[in-house]
């Protein structure tokens, strides 16, 4: 480092802007050299379990031979792609993946706004608070609890078909049947989800100047009208972020809960892009394979978030996420 | 003023009609919750079949005694316990130091770490790629692979980092007048103002570690080593219930009934710490969420 001072240093004068930044930066570091010790285990961290792995996902472009290694392995281009793009259960998996996680965006997104506004009508603080600790209650339980709870209740013998008998002949073998796969998922989502994701709009609305309501109220608006034109415009740049983050978010669905609620009989409709890699992957031992139909899914993920964002800062005025 | 009396009858259905609402929607989120503790002391589905009776036979406590015959599920505690300390003490720290970095104004190459960090939130190797890192290092079936790859956790760094900008110059300017060395100003200042935000980490960390299932199960194979949420996993999504909790038990249907209580009194078993203690820090909670969507 020092001989490239120095080499800088006696280089002629011809870019003094440049060698004089470069000489300032070293000094700035080598002064506050704490902050970057300070900064380092993250840096390493990231290194080691974030960037060494993406240099590891070039085995999807090779046939991975455990034996040989990753960089030993041989080339084997564009392979394990086109197997999977060409595969007969590829149109399912990725039709899965988009609808589970698009319906779950049209469904979640908006219910915790509304959810917001409702509370926000709440005068009473004390009310409002305990109403608030009920609906954030089911986000501090673990997905496999929730998970659980789903096969208890709508087991054959569970409670909701013991409730249901009373209409129908037969129980309703709600976790074997594809048709009844995503609104499980989602609506356990809502349900676990709605109340905590409210928090950050409820805050917003707290914002919100009370004397406009007052001079709109006394300006002849209704309750309805003061919503429409005070309340959600005070939302809209947090929805925006939110929206921009649910949406580039859409391919990159959780495998958690899909894996927990996934049984042999509803994989029609549960199997997604993320359980596929785990299966194909882990379980059956097809790295190579399996690294790359990870690597396509990360990468249209990359590319809705790009889109999305451009989309939203078009109607949201310029204001995006990036 | 004609408008407004029109509008005040609308507004006071409309507030009734909110109000209604809510009652319910606060119903069907606690209702699940109430049933599955009920039903944990209960005979399985005797709330359907004859709605709370105060008739001794239906209560039971064999459930919770038979949940604890057997050792897996307090050795699941346990392990939790240590991975979520753990955890929450190695990121904290980590996302701390880091976020107090990137607070300092001036920092050399700050943008450049930024992007560093924020362009792991959206594109990552993937699953396999990860997997092998991780064997390689050799931390198959131990605590550092739980522990160390979340660890780095951007959305704690640019919490921290919010958070540390809002600490006045002033102070450090004063202390560093007084000659006091960045590490000293970090560790004596900053830190000790900082109780509010470590607090906030800490929580987020530890709950969620507390709930998380999937590092677990993919890189801890020894099932000494499993978490509480596995073994909650085998008993309620895979109906493994634990040969030691029925040894004794021949009958299928008596085993069917066991077992349904033993899922519904281990749900309650591993809840419940939370739910009951999550009211005292909802204020920190939600201090998070909004320290957070300020950024």
């Amino acid at each position: 480092m020092e001989e490239l001072v120095k080499a800088e240093q006696t280089m002629p004068v011809s870019k003094p802007a440049a060698t004089s930044k470069l000489s300032r930066n070293l000094t700035y570091i080598k002064k506050n050299y704490i902050l970057y010790l300070l900064i380092a285990p993250a840096v390493i961290l990231t290194i080691i379990f974030k960037y060494i792995p993406i240099y590891g996902a070039t085995i999807a472009f090779k046939d991975f031979s455990p034996i040989r290694g990753i960089t030993g392995s041989e080339w084997v281009g564009f392979k394990h792609f086109t197997s999977f793009l060409t595969s007969p259960n590829f149109i399912e998996i990725l039709m899965n993946t988009i609808k589970l996680s698009s319906f779950e965006l049209l469904i979640g997104f908006p219910i915790p706004i509304i959810l917001a506004l409702m509370l926000n009508q709440l005068r009473k603080s004390s009310v409002k608070k305990n109403v608030q600790l009920a609906l954030y209650a089911p986000h501090f339980i673990s997905v496999v609890v929730v998970s659980g709870m789903v096969f208890l209740f709508l087991s054959p013998v569970g409670p909701v078909n013991a409730i249901l008998s009373t209409f129908l002949d037969k129980p309703i073998s709600f976790m074997s049947d594809p048709d009844y796969f995503r609104s499980i998922y989602i609506w356990s989502g809502v349900w676990q989800g709605a109340g905590w994701a409210s928090i950050v709009y409820v805050a917003a609305l707290a914002n919100v100047d009370p004397q406009l309501h007052e001079a709109a109220t006394l300006d002849g608006a209704s309750l309805l009208q003061r919503i429409w034109h005070i309340d959600l415009p005070t939302l809209k740049p947090v929805m925006a972020v939110l929206f921009i983050l649910a949406a580039g978010g859409i391919m990159g669905i959780g495998f958690e809960k899909a894996y927990l609620l996934q049984t042999p009989m509803n994989s029609p409709s549960s199997e997604i892009i993320a359980t596929y890699v785990y299966k194909r992957g882990l379980l059956a031992g097809d790295y190579s394979f399996a690294t790359a139909v990870g690597l396509f899914n990360a990468v249209v993920n990359v590319i809705l978030l790009g889109v999305v964002n451009q989309v939203v800062k078009k109607l949201n005025e310029g204001e995006g996420l990036v | 003023m004609n408008s407004q009396i029109k509008h005040a009858k609308g507004d006071r259905i409309l507030l009734l009609t909110n109000n209604i609402l809510l009652t319910i929607i606060v119903l069907v989120i606690v209702g699940p919750l109430l049933y599955v503790f009920l039903s944990s002391f209960l005979e399985p589905n005797a709330i359907i079949r004859k709605g709370l009776s105060l008739n001794s036979s239906d209560w039971s406590l064999e459930g919770y005694k038979r949940l604890f015959t057997d050792d897996t599920i307090v050795r699941g505690f346990f392990n939790s316990l240590l991975y979520s300390t753990g955890f929450t003490i190695v990121t904290v720290l980590v996302c701390l130091f880091a976020g107090y970095a990137l607070s300092v104004d001036g920092l050399v190459g700050k943008k450049v770490f930024m992007i560093f960090f924020l362009f792991t939130m959206f594109f990552g190797g993937g699953l396999i790629p990860t997997y092998f890192v991780i064997r390689d290092l050799g931390m198959l079936n131990t605590i550092w692979a739980i522990i160390l790859p979340g660890a780095v956790n951007v959305w704690f760094i640019i919490l921290a980092r919010t958070y540390f900008k809002a600490v006045p110059n002033e102070l450090k300017e004063a202390a560093r007048i007084d000659g006091a060395s960045d590490l000293k100003i970090f560790f004596r200042i900053i830190l000790p103002l900082s109780k509010p935000i470590i607090f906030v980490l800490a929580l987020y960390a530890f709950i969620g570690q507390w709930n998380a299932y999937f590092d677990a199960m993919i890189y801890l194979d020894d099932r000494e080593l499993h978490p509480l949420q596995l073994v909650l996993r085998s008993i309620l999504i895979q109906n493994e219930v634990q040969p030691g909790m029925v040894a004794d038990v021949e009958a299928r249907n008596e085993l069917m009934r066991i077992s349904e209580m033993i899922r519904y009194s281990s749900i309650v078993i591993a809840s419940l710490p939370l739910l009951i203690m999550y009211p005292f820090f909802q204020k920190y909670f939600e201090k998070g969420v909004m320290v957070g969507s300020l950024k």
